[in-house]
């Protein structure tokens, strides 16, 4: 059941700020909602109703690593479509690798925690 | 630079662009809870700034604009990637109010449990205009 709850309140959250993402122009303003905190507010949210503040906070700080990744994430899919000429989903998709080594990386660093 | 919005781009997407979001969204935030639960906290609270939303929202953006571009008779390759590239843009200072989201939720979800993820969306709301303010300010 919980899982239900977390795939719909996920999936409204994200529809709702892609919807926003379509509909603004410039493009580049539209950008800032495409790293909207879509699945951290569906997610925190049940965090906090399930868990307590103590657990959100937790994942609040690993938040922030994740969120610098996603800046160089969104660096690195900005160079390859600008000078490598790559297809959006190509781009996009391989850019991931980056973000999970930066991401996973930073918090071994940084947290330490396995 | 002023920002508007084009409602008739809503018309655009097709039904299954938008089931397809609302898939990877749930699957993303499902997916989420489970690694916090399987491996901690630390390491699902990374997986809250995952960029797969974003993968689905730029390839169609790109798609889209390649489209209008080609109802003119017009090669669309170009512009798909150029404006795929300006949202690649905007969504690097985005992230930068995101990790703020991250921030405020990390300081204050503790003592103000609910109130912590509003200002968090006050805050991410805040930083992300301001940096694209700043950066695309012309006298």
């Amino acid at each position: 059941m919980e899982y239900i709850i977390r795939f719909l309140a996920g999936g409204l959250c994200v529809s709702a700020f892609a919807m926003l993402d379509d509909v603004l122009q410039p493009k580049s303003f539209a950008g800032l909602f495409a790293a909207a905190p879509s699945v951290a507010l569906a997610t925190l949210g049940l965090a906090l109703w399930k868990e307590g503040g103590a657990y959100a906070s937790i994942e609040g700080r690993s938040m922030i690593l994740g969120a610098l990744a996603f800046a160089a994430y969104s660096f690195l899919v900005c160079q390859l479509l600008m000078r490598w000429r790559c297809s959006a989903l190509t781009a996009t998709a391989s850019a991931t690798a980056l973000w999970l080594v930066l991401a996973l990386g930073s918090k071994q660093l940084i947290l330490g925690q396995p | 630079m002023m920002v508007r919005a084009n409602w008739s781009a809503l018309g655009q997407t097709k039904w299954y662009e938008y089931a397809l979001r609302f898939l990877l969204g749930g699957i993303v935030t499902v997916l989420a809870g489970w690694i916090a639960q399987s491996f901690g906290p630390e390491t699902g609270g990374l997986f809250l700034a995952f960029p797969a939303i974003f993968c689905a929202s730029a390839t169609l953006v790109a798609k889209h604009e390649r489209e209008r571009k080609e109802r003119l008779g017009l090669s669309g390759v170009r512009r798909g990637i150029g404006a795929a590239a300006l949202v690649a843009a905007g969504s690097g200072w985005g992230s930068i109010g995101l990790a703020s989201f991250g921030l405020t939720v990390w300081l204050l979800a503790s003592p103000l449990p609910l109130g912590s993820l509003v200002l968090a969306c006050i805050v991410w709301l805040a930083v992300a205009v301001t940096l694209w303010r700043f950066v695309n300010y012309r006298v």
